[in-house]
């Protein structure tokens, strides 16, 4: 037993060096903007860029907005399926899981081939941005909604809501969401920390997001990256630490690993 | 609208919901229209774009020719190399993962690091693109952390010895800061699975460690360690923004080239983008498929 245990040490003391050692790095890196001495320039130098609010509050935008529409798609969609329309199950399900099969960039590129003309000439607006990120989170999105839905008990909740009187925009705000905050909290999460860097969507639909330029200070500057880099990853901690921090407690959480890479 | 349950089968006489009124059938697809619409706008009806693109000549007309030349030299390497590129980060991050996860959930490890690590996971395994790459060139660049502390300390020129971090293996390294992690997350649920009976009745009949291991373990953990490892594959196989903002496009991997053809005519026929891209949604609904198949046989042993 105890051999075993030395075996186990060793192997998390080795990853724990593949996974601490860049941040380590990348953070002293950071730090040698001034030559000589350790100092936070790098990090001043990004914060007192103009442009790095601005893309950072657009990507947050951005970011919001998926949250929003792809949750008002996904929780009546799920409650539909489960109050009314059983067998759609598998169909929705599949839907749902298909951007795993359409990497970013391929998606990205049907887009602008299918919305880059007149009658559906898209592209010009944030609109199709967002859509995209949608179709990027629903897996996402999906999955937490329902493993939220399935851990309550949906149809007495809502046969109680209706013979108390109340409609379907009541039922659904002051009676499901509640009742599944924890994993919309947790996908709305995990969708801020995927939408808020990415690059290829952006990118390619030439929208000034938080990811472009990050790329862009890669290309110019040789200090500010790694502080950016430092950034993104608390960035990253945060988010993730709040989906966890929501989703305790409840059984079979919805934490959907993997990002969009 | 009503959202009243409909009444449970058994009210019909066990007739199917398929026979419905129509009235009714029509209202619970009416339920679902929002989103499905949506899905066919922004993403079935993109990838069909993509499709009927990549059968068409420059001139509209239908042709094979754009497929036939996915099997062009130049194309094929570049599939090749990307399969590859994710292959390897599947599979070195599948075993690290596995022998990862196995460390903190069997391996006598006290329980508080389990969470430290499951928590640190979901971070890692979200921090990709841009800034991942940033990381690794701040550490193991040219002028990295590491590259120097290694050169002016111990006299170790890692760029001298062959290691490039801007090359296949670089990018190996960088893309498994994301696939480890996710191996810890997906495979770590499969190891509580194993029951200490299996083991204990193997030690019984006089079994050896290897034995266990071969004839029980394995054969019983394989169909989630395969269905891990495709998954780990398709993570890294649509990978963009990491090789791009690591290698700059310096390899030729098929997302980079489809990014560059969206950039600029850079193949000089938009059709044979079409077709890459589509080449890339073949080969991901086949590992898609293979996961499911085999996370279902994965599924008999979690009673």
């Amino acid at each position: 037993m105890k051999k075993r245990a030395t075996g186990s040490w060793i192997i998390l003391v080795l990853a724990a060096l593949y996974f601490l050692v860049p941040l380590a790095a990348t953070f002293l890196f950071s730090l040698k903007a001034k030559k000589g001495v350790l100092s936070f320039l790098a990090y001043a130098h990004v914060f007192h860029d103009p442009l790095f609010l601005r893309t950072f509050t657009f990507s947050v935008e951005m970011a919001f907005l998926t949250i929003v529409i792809g949750l008002a798609l996904i929780i009546p969609t799920a409650l539909w399926v489960q109050l009314r329309f059983p067998r759609a199950q598998s169909l929705i399900e599949v839907f749902a899981l298909l951007p795993f099969v359409i990497p970013p960039i391929v998606l990205v590129f049907g887009l602008i081939r299918l919305y880059s003309r007149p009658p559906l000439a898209l592209v010009t607006s944030p609109a199709l941005l967002v859509a995209g990120y949608v179709v990027i989170s629903f897996p996402y999105i999906y999955r937490a909604v329902d493993t939220g839905l399935r851990s309550i008990n949906l149809r007495v909740l809502t046969e109680a809501a209706q013979s108390l009187g109340a409609g379907w925009g009541k039922i659904i705000l002051r009676v499901v969401l509640p009742n599944i905050r924890v994993s919309v909290l947790s996908a709305a999460f995990l969708t801020f920390s995927i939408v808020v860097g990415e690059l290829t969507l952006a990118v390619m639909l030439a929208w000034p997001g938080f990811g472009p330029y990050m790329a862009q200070v890669g290309r110019d500057l040789a200090y500010e990256p790694a502080a950016l880099a430092i950034i993104s990853f608390l960035l990253t901690w945060g988010s993730i630490a709040l989906m966890q921090l929501a989703s305790r407690g409840l059984r079979g959480a919805a934490a959907t690993p993997g990002g969009v890479h | 609208m009503n959202l009243a349950p409909v009444p449970s089968t058994a009210a019909w006489g066990g007739a199917r919901a398929a026979r419905l009124p129509l009235s009714a059938a029509l209202r619970q697809w009416l339920g679902l229209a929002p989103f499905l619409l949506f899905a066919v706008a922004f993403m079935i009806l993109p990838a069909g774009a993509l499709l009927v693109g990549s059968l068409q000549d420059a001139q509209g007309g239908f042709t094979l020719a754009n497929i036939a030349h996915l099997f062009r030299p130049s194309i094929l390497r570049s599939y090749l190399l990307t399969i590859e590129v994710s292959l390897s980060t599947a599979v070195a991050g599948g075993v690290f993962g596995f022998m990862l996860a196995y460390a903190v959930t069997l391996g006598g490890l006290p329980k508080p690091v389990r969470s430290i690590l499951t928590t640190f996971s979901g971070v890692a395994s979200n921090f990709a693109g841009v800034p991942l790459a940033f990381a690794f060139i701040a550490t193991l660049g040219r002028v990295g952390l590491i590259t120097t502390i290694l050169k002016s300390f111990f006299g170790i020129s890692l760029y001298d010895a062959g290691f490039n971090l801007y090359s296949f293996w670089g990018l190996v390294l960088t893309y498994m800061y994301f696939q480890l992690p996710l191996m810890v997350l997906i495979i770590a649920p499969a190891l509580d699975g194993m029951k200490p009976e299996w083991r204990e009745a193997c030690g019984t009949l006089g079994a050896s460690r290897a034995q266990y291991w071969r004839h029980v373990a394995l054969p019983v953990l394989m169909p989630s360690l395969l269905s891990s490892v495709i998954l780990l594959f398709g993570n890294a196989f649509g990978a963009y923004a990491t090789a791009y903002a690591l290698t700059g496009g310096f390899l030729n991997l098929v997302p980079i080239q489809i990014g560059a053809q969206m950039r600029g005519d850079v193949l000089h026929d938009p059709n044979l983008g079409y077709a890459l891209a589509l080449g890339m949604v073949v080969i991901m609904t086949l590992s898609i498929i293979g996961y499911s198949r085999l996370s279902k046989r994965a599924a008999r042993w979690r009673a």
